[in-house]
């Protein structure tokens, strides 16, 4: 009982914190933003958005984990296809290369909530070692990747579970509109923190779209056939432990 | 068809959709970050990044070592994440049979 409303308490007072720094910065609304490339009110502005999200996927993730021993090697196993997709620099259609995100696997097994934490771990990781990504674009690369991608995965594959759609269709348009949207979120941030001087956010919008939206759907579609090939092998070996995650 | 073989062929697909771009249309084939990077220097000209990396590795090379670490690391897991999943699997189903 003291547990869960600790909890509680952590998760509200992350709430406040995300609230109280976010406020001033609201004259808001892969690759990803690299090191230095956002202004620094939009890196605290996104950094305290992520915070409660975060934090509930932490404990979501310490709450599922104490139930079964598999569930820790699954999760590691997720957090792994989000590490070597990431790490992938793919050719497209368009004559560049970009990055898929791999948050599809975690997304469909464990939530969206707690893709957020992993993702954060992931693109800590690879903003250190890797720069690439950065420190200070942690927040908005956090949200774009971690956040809104799993989270709109997570509502089409949910969508269309109750539809009755075959699994493996569900998964993999779910970790293709995950890797989409996450670069849609990107445009978009990158957008409002460089209207264009002639027609503002939407303009630039379109623009930065421009850049990533045409070259990633290729991507995502291989990023959506590797989802359903692990997804496909975790349910043959562990089938158990899906339907406790209520994933299958 | 076979679980392994579907995958196979999923697979094969998945390495034509990268392998195909590259055979039939010209181009760089640079990162789109760094077209992002370009397109922002662009829209506003002024714009200096404030901030750089912790530590940026010394080469292309040395950078291509470090994610193909990362990717290497993350397909570890995931073949032994597999290999235990898969041999707790048949003992189960050893144990079952024998019920």
């Amino acid at each position: 009982m003291n547990k869960i409303s600790n909890e509680k308490k952590v998760f509200k007072a992350s709430i406040i914190i995300s609230v109280i720094l976010a406020i001033p910065m609201a004259s808001a609304s892969a690759m990803h933003i690299m090191e230095g490339f956002l202004p620094p009110v939009w890196c605290i502005a996104w950094g305290a958005l992520c915070i409660p999200f975060v934090v509930k996927g932490f404990f979501s993730i310490k709450k599922k984990i104490s139930e079964n021993s598999k569930m820790l090697l699954l999760l590691a196993m997720c957090g792994a296809f989000t590490f070597v997709l990431s790490a992938l620099k793919l050719p497209s259609v368009t004559g560049s290369c970009s990055h898929p995100t791999g948050v599809g696997l975690g997304t469909v097994l464990f939530g969206p909530s707690a893709m957020s934490v992993i993702g954060v771990i992931v693109l800590l990781f690879q903003s250190i070692l890797l720069a690439h990504g950065g420190l200070t674009t942690l927040g908005a690369n956090t949200f774009s990747m971690a956040i809104a991608g799993p989270f709109v995965a997570y509502g089409l594959y949910y969508l269309l579970k109750k539809m009755k759609v075959n699994i493996s269709v569900a998964v993999f348009f779910a970790a293709f509109i995950g890797d989409l949207f996450t670069y849609c979120v990107t445009s978009l941030q990158l957008a409002a923190a460089f209207p264009d001087p002639n027609g503002g956010i939407l303009v630039s919008a379109v623009k930065f779209l421009g850049v990533f939206a045409i070259t990633q759907i290729p991507l995502a579609v291989s990023e959506g056939i590797l989802t359903v090939i692990v997804y496909q092998g975790i349910k043959k070996y562990s089938r158990p432990e899906l339907e406790a995650l209520s994933a299958v | 068809m076979k679980l392994w073989q579907k995958n196979l062929l999923l697979f094969i697909l998945v390495v034509l959709i990268a392998v195909i771009p590259l055979a039939f249309v010209e181009g760089e084939y640079g990162g789109s970050d760094g077209e992002a990077e370009a397109l922002i220097t662009e829209i506003n000209t002024e714009y200096t990044p404030w901030a750089s990396p912790l530590f940026e590795p010394a080469s292309g090379e040395i950078e291509s070592l470090l994610f193909a670490l990362q990717a290497a690391i993350g397909a570890g897991i995931i073949g032994f994440g597999f290999g235990r999943l898969s041999a707790k699997y048949k003992a189960s189903e050893k144990a079952d049979g024998h019920r």
